[in-house]
């Protein structure tokens, strides 16, 4: 048989809530023509069909939360000439990465009776702290049009178009009227990484944090506009402290708010 | 002893394994063993605010994430004592619809079918079947539709709040999508036709099935608990009746029924329990391909997600025909120190929340009780039955029933964590 030379894709999970991967299902339109360009070497989720690496392309979703979770991504990436992490998990820990924060036999305790059937590590974190990686696609969930860019371009072997700017920007060019300026509702558009496109703001609600910060933030100042929005500092920290709550700036900015206001 | 072992079972959502041991011709044990890693949304729920709910328990599971939102919704505005009133109930059947239409045209074409046909996935499959996939893609996409014009996105909407929703969504995004709707139920009618020419496998169990009472309507979110044993239960009371406990192969809590153990949630339950309230043309088309109630044989769900998926589009087309999308947007909430409970329907069965919140509305307590976690000793019950006849079975044919068994409960395993891997070992 002659040897295909269609790219071999990958896809692997790790601690996470399989939305990620969904969205490559979620390609209603584009999912059969995809699966005809490139060779979907393995994903679990979607085949029983396994096809041993190396693999072109590895996409990765999830966080590292267990030691053979650990071991598994080194596996991984020797066996993949790019790899690219894929959601907030894999790029900042997730929300399981609340626990870093926390102390994780507690946790145990207060989910499982019999604790000591559980395995697992203290902290969670991003695959770019145990290997390197090549491509980091935000979101929680990531946005599919930017999934299908990035699949794209590493095909062909070029950059990635995924801009860095922040959810404001995205919000004037979708024409959505501030919500902080006109209604009062504190948004965290401000620092927050776009690729959703700012669809909070056009239901009428602040930014959340869900692509995590965006490259040059100013948290403290953002902070300021809070409390005048009549939100008090915890409630700024537990938006921080959530789907990207180990992401530097974001860590950084819930650490500069301190316990009482 | 002999030992068949498979390492991964593939189209399922999560990590899992199934072991199945011999000794001779008896089955010594069967354990679906769960390793999904243990993400404590419990734990980390304490201390939030009752505003962050819907948010937070989201990303519990990317598949159904509405289903996680509209319970959280449901204990919450328990606990508050609000009820969001007829135009936001309706607003949440139809984002509840979309979740349905997507997640089981994505389980029933893409994670089971193949199984029927031998395929390894839908996209090998596509290469003889391809209508029927181009099919499937085009009702995976008006289910997605919904859930992204009411909730803002596919995955993890961010558009539900304790109350009701930030914004309604305007009458004419809604409007624009029956056509495609239409043709979805079209479509959704023809392949419970296809599906019920596939071969079933001749298996029948008299399980106790359980699901949620909505009242008159065909069950999303309601505030009973039925069985066909004779439960008949407000959701508040589900502590009372249920238990969880904790087995050592599984990351996974299992649950059941004080003093009556394994029962079974899901389709199979709500066809069996609410057939009546369905819609007269699903029922129709149930009946075409031989289905009624009781419908015992697990494998035959997936022609009851079938039938659902074609109600759940004829009920989203009702909805948005009489959705106005005018008043407010949600009912105004004001926490005290109080407790709720809420259920739900999620695709894979029933969702149970219970939330302890304080004075300033932070959340003191948390429990949640998913689907696929009730429905774990049922797989395990289903696999223990099955096995004396894997035992004359190839090796590889035995892996496919066991894995097929599985499947049958669309096993969403992020969520039970709070994939799979076949180990058959003979003595």
């Amino acid at each position: 048989m002659p040897r295909s030379r269609r790219a071999k894709l990958a896809v692997w999970k790790f601690s996470s809530c399989d939305g990620c991967q969904l969205s490559l299902l979620d390609c209603e339109d584009e999912l059969l023509a995809l699966a005809e360009s490139v060779l979907i070497a393995n994903f679990a989720e979607a085949t029983s069909a396994e096809l041993r690496g190396p693999y072109d392309l590895s996409l990765v979703e999830g966080s590292i939360t267990t030691p053979a979770e650990a071991e598994r991504i080194r596996r991984i990436r020797r066996q993949s000439r790019v790899l690219v992490t894929i959601g907030a998990c894999a790029t900042a820990g997730g929300i399981q990465a609340l626990r870093n924060f926390k102390h994780v036999p507690e946790f145990i305790a207060a989910v499982y009776a019999k604790p000591e059937y559980i395995s697992t590590l203290g902290t969670s974190t991003a695959i770019a702290d145990h290997v390197p990686v090549d491509f980091e696609l935000r979101g929680c969930p990531i946005n599919k049009r930017q999934l299908l860019e990035v699949i794209g371009a590493f095909i062909s072997g070029r950059k990635p178009a995924t801009p860095a700017h922040s959810v404001c920007v995205a919000c004037k060019r979708r024409g959505t009227v501030c919500v902080m300026v006109a209604k009062n509702i504190p948004c965290l558009g401000p620092i927050t990484h776009d690729g959703c496109g700012a669809i909070c703001p056009a239901y009428a609600r602040g930014c959340y944090g869900c692509y995590g910060p965006a490259e040059t933030v100013n948290a403290a100042s953002l902070a300021g506009a809070w409390k005048a929005a009549g939100a008090s500092k915890a409630d700024m920290r537990r938006v921080l402290r959530s789907f990207n709550a180990n992401a530097g700036e974001f860590r950084a900015a819930a650490e500069g708010l301190d316990e009482d206001d | 002893m002999k030992t068949i072992k498979v390492d991964y079972l593939a189209r399922v959502e999560g990590e899992g394994a199934v072991r199945i041991r011999f000794r001779g011709d008896q089955v010594r044990d069967v354990a679906v063993r769960i390793f999904e890693p243990p993400r404590f949304f419990e734990a980390f729920l304490r201390g939030r605010s009752w505003t962050e709910v819907t948010d937070i328990t989201a990303r519990i599971c990317g598949i159904c994430p509405v289903a996680y939102q509209m319970s959280s919704c449901a204990a919450m505005e328990d606990a508050v004592e609000i009820d969001a009133g007829p135009v936001i109930a309706a607003l949440r059947r139809l984002f509840y619809c979309g979740e349905w239409i997507e997640s089981h045209t994505l389980h029933m074409f893409f994670l089971h079918a193949p199984d029927f046909l031998g395929y390894p996935d839908a996209i090998t499959m596509a290469r003889e079947h391809r209508e029927i996939v181009l099919a499937a893609l085009a009702i995976k996409k008006a289910g997605n539709a919904i859930v992204r014009a009411v909730g803002g996105r596919e995955v993890h909407p961010i558009n539900p709040r304790v109350g009701g929703f930030h914004s309604l969504p305007p009458r004419s995004a809604l409007r624009e999508l029956i056509t495609e709707l239409e043709r979805g139920r079209q479509s959704a009618l023809e392949a419970i036709e296809w599906m019920g020419r596939l071969n079933y496998p001749d298996y029948e169990c008299d399980y106790e099935f359980v699901a949620v009472d909505a009242g008159g309507e065909y069950p999303f979110i309601g505030n009973r608990i039925v069985s066909n044993q004779g439960l008949d239960i407000p959701v508040r009371d589900y502590e009372r009746y249920f238990e969880e406990y904790q087995v050592q192969h599984s990351n996974a809590l299992h649950s059941r029924l004080r003093q009556r153990g394994t029962y079974l949630c899901g389709p199979l339950a709500r066809f069996n329990l609410h057939f009546d309230k369905l819609s007269a043309a699903a029922r129709e088309a149930a009946r075409r391909v031989n289905l009624e109630p009781p419908c015992l044989n697990p494998f035959k769900s997936i022609m009851v997600r079938g039938v659902e998926t074609a109600f759940a589009l004829e009920e989203a087309i009702r909805i948005i025909e009489s959705y106005e999308g005018v008043g407010d947007a949600f009912v105004p909430v004001h926490p005290a120190s109080s407790i709720g409970h809420g259920a739900s329907e999620a695709p894979r069965g029933m969702l149970y929340h219970r939330y302890r919140i304080d004075d300033g509305g932070i959340i003191r307590e948390a429990t949640i009780v998913p689907p696929t976690s009730q429905n774990l000793a049922s797989m395990e019950h289903d696999l223990t039955r099955l096995a004396p006849r894997m035992i004359a079975m190839t090796h590889p044919d035995a892996t496919h029933l066991a894995e097929q068994t599985v499947r049958n409960y669309d096993p969403c395993i992020s969520c039970a964590t709070h994939f799979l891997k076949l180990t058959l070992e003979r003595e």
